[in-house]
């Protein structure tokens, strides 16, 4: 059992920049949880906190039942993966992986053992004898997730770990960190600000917004209902359509139920559909200014009425639109997302 | 296609080379020359006649014990000096660069010895230290110790050593403090993480990654310490007392302006030289490869 625990953990620097204020989160044991957020939101500081790289400066955070706010990186019993990857220029492969055993007393042979089995569950058996300079910059990924797993720590902490690999390599290596953590069961918090990998690999999803969580949950659960027009905005690609409707509404906007007030209205652009024949929720009419084939689907911005905000729509597959074509979208009612637009949370 | 800039004619090239050269033909190889050409000649008494005696000098040289005595005591010198300026300057790199937010003030004054003349460093340590009046005498003999390094050779000896490494800390400690800061954040992270023991982090991670640095300093100073610590040497110690701390550089000097012996003291010099050629081309071998990780 390894579960982290965060109540109001707060991160003030030394220049007064307070970076991470008042973040709460339960990880349950063996949970992946996911922070994700734009850049600057403070999700590197918060992991640096758990690891222990930075003091903490309010709040407190625990791993497995036990208050580690005054306790060194090293008596965390975690293990860091860093965008860098951080591993000993001067070291072997084998000696990158076997630091943390030696330091700690490990007898050679299990170090052996376990150093060995890491490398064949990574695939860096070739490489043993290597320094990490005589790699490629996946199989030094590889190596600096093998030295996080030989010490079987409670916790792995990630901090964008994949973005300093290519587009393909960046998928792949996704798949077996995923694989690798069912596999291993050990409870995982990776930063990311790459939204794709944050929903395939968190059981947990969080987004922090301005050193805040702004929604915790499940990756599915934060794209159907996403509680502040933030969430809304960030989750998806691409992009909720969110426009501001005055309590009288928009020229070119058709929308019979709503909540009373001026709302932000979200609808997502896979969710709207230009086949408006039966009672839909929300109809509307729009210019197509530019069209974005890329294959699979084709996206087609368009302005509101012709001058009003833009909007993206969905289509499947090919499409035959050109800009300067006028056309009707509709979205059935269970697909309107509302905010406050004060307050920016969720209406209902 | 050619993507470099390429200058056309033969002209600029030269002009642009010609000061370096110029300067290296007339301060190196031009003396050099003069002096492994005098370390042939054997000139009388009075400088009237001189004789070209091939190898002469330098079977006079090696057949000497107190050429060898000298040797010995440049090598300990040498050793001393670059083992106390290296590790005390590495110690303060690594307190620099812990609070790298007061390192400006701290660096300005460590770097304040090295602009020091050799001579007046000496002279500076030679007052403090002076037995009856030096400031430092007084306090060590306050002390209840004999100290004298005008009689006592071990205790001139630690006068140059202290005067020597004093001044060549400034110019190591920068090196080690950008050595330091070149080394990355998260690779110490990792180290922590991974359960070491800040002394252990620095004998296993930051003191073999600065290994390079720390090379290319070692031949730096014992360099130094065969030339340059000459003026210190000159108005500490003038080699004395009884020759106790008499090193190669400082022999080539009293051999051939009070003894009079050019040639013998010419035939030192070429051997210096090429004490400092070998060192300068290991440096070269090392610093491309073994050191390098
Ligand atoms: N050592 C520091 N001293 C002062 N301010 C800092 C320090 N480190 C980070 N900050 C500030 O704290 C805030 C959060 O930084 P953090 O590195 O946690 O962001 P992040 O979410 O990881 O961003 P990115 O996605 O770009 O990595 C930023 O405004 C940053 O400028
Ligand atoms: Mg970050």
């Amino acid at each position: 059992m390894s579960d982290v625990r965060l109540e109001g953990v707060r991160k003030v620097y030394a220049g007064g920049v307070e970076a991470v204020k008042g973040v709460s989160l339960d990880i349950a044991d063996g949970q992946f949880c996911v922070l994700v957020g734009p850049s600057g939101c403070g999700k590197s500081t918060l992991l640096r906190m758990v690891a222990g790289l930075e003091t903490i400066s309010g709040g407190t955070c625990a791993i497995d039942g036990r208050v580690v706010n005054e306790i060194e990186p090293a008596e965390r019993d975690i293990a860091m993966v860093f965008q860098n990857y951080a591993l000993y220029p001067h070291m072997s492969v084998y000696d990158n992986m076997a630091y943390g055993l030696r330091n700690r007393g490990t007898p050679k042979d299990e170090i052996d053992a376990r150093v060995k089995e890491a490398a064949r569950i990574l695939e860096v058996e070739p490489f043993l004898q290597r320094k990490p300079k005589a790699l490629s910059g996946g199989q030094r990924q590889r190596v600096a997730m093998g030295r996080a797993i030989v010490r079987k720590p409670k916790v792995f902490l990630f901090d964008e770990p994949l973005s300093n690999l290519d587009a393909k390599l960046r998928i792949q290596m996704r798949v077996e960190i995923k694989k690798l953590q069912r596999a291993l069961k050990t409870t995982s918090i990776y930063v990311t600000h790459d939204q794709l990998e944050a929903m395939t690999l968190a059981d947990q999803l969080v987004v922090m917004n301005k050193g805040q969580v702004e929604q915790a949950g499940a990756p599915l659960e934060l794209y159907e209902k996403p509680q502040t027009v933030f969430v809304a905005g960030f989750i998806g690609a691409p992009p909720m359509n969110l426009v501001t409707v005055p309590e009288s509404g928009l020229p070119g906007l058709t929308l019979p139920e709503r909540p009373p007030g001026p709302v932000v209205l979200g609808v997502r652009p896979e969710h709207l559909h230009e086949d408006g024949a039966s009672p839909f929720g929300l109809a509307i009419e729009i210019v197509v200014t530019a069209v974005e084939a890329v294959g699979a689907e084709t996206y087609l911005y368009g302005a509101l009425n012709g001058d009003g905000p833009e909007l993206i729509v969905r289509v499947a597959g090919r499409a035959t639109h050109v800009p300067g074509q006028r056309l009707t979208a509709t979205a059935a009612p269970d697909q309107l997302h509302f905010f406050n637009p004060q307050t920016g949370k969720r209406i209902g | 296609m050619e993507k470099r800039v390429v200058f056309h004619g033969k002209l600029l090239p030269f002009l642009l080379l010609a000061p370096q050269l110029l300067v290296t033909l007339i301060f190196f190889y031009l003396p050099a020359g003069q002096a492994v050409w005098q370390s042939f000649l054997v000139q009388d008494a009075f400088g009237l006649s001189t004789e070209f005696v091939w190898f002469e000098n330098y079977q006079i040289l090696f057949s000497k014990a107190d050429y060898y005595r000298t040797m010995l005591t440049t090598a300990i010198f040498s050793s001393l000096v670059a083992f106390f300026s290296l590790s005390i300057a590495l110690l303060f790199a690594v307190q620099a660069d812990k609070h790298i937010k007061f390192a400006t003030g701290y660096k300005t004054l460590l770097i304040w010895p090295y602009a020091v003349a050799p001579a007046i460093a000496g002279v500076l340590w030679l007052f403090m230290f002076q037995p009856s009046l030096g400031l430092v005498s007084q306090s060590i003999r306050a002390a209840g110790f004999e100290w004298n390094p005008l009689l006592n050779q071990n205790h001139a000896m630690a006068l140059v050593v202290m005067a020597a490494t004093w001044k060549q800390i400034s110019y190591n400690f920068l090196f080690f403090l950008a050595g330091l800061q070149a080394i990355p954040k998260s690779v110490i992270e990792a180290a922590a993480i991974d359960g070491a023991t800040p002394m252990r982090r620095f004998w296993t991670i930051i003191f073999p990654l600065l290994s390079p640095t720390t090379f290319f300093l070692l031949v730096v100073n014992i360099v130094y310490v065969f030339f340059d610590t000459f003026g210190i040497i000159d108005a500490a110690t003038q080699g004395g007392p009884a020759k106790g701390t008499e090193t190669l550089v400082y022999k080539v000097f009293s051999d051939g302006k009070s003894g009079g012996d050019l040639g013998g003291s010419a035939a030192q010099s070429v051997v210096l030289m090429v004490i400092v050629i070998a060192l300068t081309a290991i440096q070269f071998r090392y610093v491309e490869r073994k050191v390098q990780y």
